[in-house]
């Protein structure tokens, strides 16, 4: 037998002595800097508890009664909204992602469309329906507009991935029989991504869902407006059942999206 | 019937796939075409229908004054329609039923919305019907294609590429992904349907064996140029040397 050791270590992810332990120490020492100089204000983390205390006592008993028209309104308005802003946002994300597909446009529109994402990505939902609520007026009609703009950078995004994705060969062969190119889009392109197309708009309405109600606390309308009135009139028993009444509806939003992407395939 | 007159192909990385290409087709003819991988053997069909836009050279299809290579987008169009592809691992639409992937071939003769609503015309209807009977899977019209077996798959492939009442076929590898029994029942069909409607057929093959004994003229192609042209008894040690480099292919001539 041969009795020499083999001897085997994992090669590290930087081949640099020096570099690898510096790095290191430079960021044990940030960390370590950043964790000493926080000021943590005991005195007032303790006196909050109490007002909290307070705060969570007001919530009870929830009153759905007093203002039930004001919530079953606001439901409906961002009920409303996030269904037509998710039809609005996937109807004009279908040709964008089209368009941000590589392998399918030509190199201007797929810069323009991949522009166009960029831009509706950089912006916050909150954000933007702060400008729409001011050029368009309180409302739903200001949030159902950002919803749909902000769907469009998400859903474009995601679509245009998996197009990019597609089997090329099965592209190739419906172009091969002269096809035109809406005919191959439909019969090539379409029904590879159709799974994810189905997956992402459920996931969107159940995001457009949650947003509605944050955006209707700066003026976009629906359920998030009937929150932000009744904390403004101090009604925190009304407020308690608004906020119970949107954690049920995402529950079940989320619950029956993620169960129907579960059976397709 | 088919003619590459100096028909050249540079990828934009500067591989030169096929060093001018002159070849001239009869028809009715079918003819397999032998080489090592990356010989040009996929980029030459595919140079033919213009999936791969040649550099140069000219392709005359059906008579002496038809270039393919100068033809507008909707001119080619109408020229596909006319050549059907069959190609390795099936490239069916695996998400579309048996029925829609055979009528996806007369996709270039019906309009957008039609296709759109698969409301396709019922002669198409009837000759999808009977091309799947000719395959045997008549039964299985409503089935996902990615439900079927790969030979099962590749019979819908030529059903497709037949449906196009095509006067060409172009076949890219039909058997790379089948076991031997399929991979001859899939040569055998393929020549069968092609001497019933008298179809010219480029068949790009690996097994030479299958090449030889399927076809009535073989060419072989080594670095995008054509190194033998002429009947499959002539294909002998020495010519395969040159083809493929060497090895010993005694046992392969033998026949």
């Amino acid at each position: 037998m041969n009795d020499k050791k083999v001897i085997w270590k994992r090669k590290p992810l930087i081949k640099n002595r020096l570099l690898r332990i510096g790095l290191i120490l430079l960021i044990s020492t940030y960390l370590l800097s950043v964790f000493l100089t926080t000021e943590i204000d005991w005195q007032r983390i303790l006196e909050g508890i109490p007002r909290g205390k307070n705060f969570i006592f007001a919530f009870f008993p929830p009153d759905f009664i007093t203002r039930s028209d004001e919530i079953l309104a606001g439901i409906f308005e961002s009920l409303w909204m996030t269904i037509v802003a998710t039809i609005v946002g996937i109807l004009i994300s279908i040709p964008v992602s089209l368009g941000a597909a590589k392998n399918i446009a030509p190199k201007f529109v797929y810069f323009l469309s991949r522009g166009v994402i960029t831009l509706s990505r950089s912006f916050q939902e909150v954000i933007l329906a702060i400008f729409f609520v001011k050029l368009m007026g309180f409302g739903p009609f200001a949030g159902m507009v950002t919803l749909s703009l902000s769907t469009i950078g998400f859903f474009a995004k995601l679509l245009s991935e998996d197009i990019e994705d597609i089997n090329k060969s099965q592209a190739e062969a419906i172009k091969s029989t002269g096809s035109s190119w809406f005919q191959w889009v439909n019969y090539g392109v379409q029904p590879q991504v159709m799974p994810r197309f189905i997956g992402l708009s459920l996931y969107r309405l159940d995001i457009n869902f949650r947003e509605s109600a944050v955006i209707g606390i700066v003026g976009g309308g629906g359920i998030g407006s009937t929150l932000n009135t009744a904390f403004d009139r101090y009604e925190f028993e009304t407020a308690a059942a608004v906020l119970i009444v949107i954690i049920s509806i995402v529950m079940i939003v989320e619950y029956t999206s993620s169960h129907l992407r579960k059976l397709i395939k | 019937m088919l003619k590459t007159i100096n028909l050249k192909k540079v990828y934009p990385n500067g591989e030169e796939a096929l060093k001018g290409i002159n070849l001239e087709i009869p028809n009715g003819q079918v003819v397999t075409l032998i080489g090592p991988s990356g010989a040009g053997k996929s980029t030459f069909i595919r140079t033919i229908n213009r999936l791969v836009e040649p550099t140069s050279g000219k392709v005359y299809f059906a008579n002496e004054k038809n270039d393919i290579t100068s033809l507008n987008k909707s001119k080619l169009r109408k020229i596909r329609r006319q050549i059907g592809m069959i190609f390795q691992e099936f490239a069916l639409v695996e998400r579309l039923s048996v029925m829609e992937n055979v009528l996806s071939g007369r996709l270039g003769y019906v309009g957008f919305w039609n296709s759109f609503f698969r409301k396709f015309p019922q002669k198409d209807i009837e000759e999808a019907f009977r091309l799947l009977q000719r395959i045997g899977l008549e039964h299985m019209l409503d089935k996902r294609a990615d439900e079927l077996s790969g030979g099962q798959r590749q019979r819908v492939g030529i059903a497709r590429a037949l449906i196009q009442n095509p006067m060409l076929l172009l076949v890219d590898e039909p058997t790379a992904s089948l076991d031997p029994k399929n991979s001859r029942q899939i040569m055998r069909l393929i020549c069968e349907l092609c001497k019933e409607r008298n179809l010219a057929a480029i068949i790009n093959i690996h097994d030479v064996f299958l090449a030889q004994n399927f076809a009535e003229r073989i060419i072989g192609l080594k670095a995008g140029e054509i190194v033998y042209d002429g009947k499959p008894s002539g294909l002998s040690e020495t010519i395969l040397t040159k083809i493929y480099g060497e090895e010993d292919w005694s046992k392969t001539v033998a026949n």
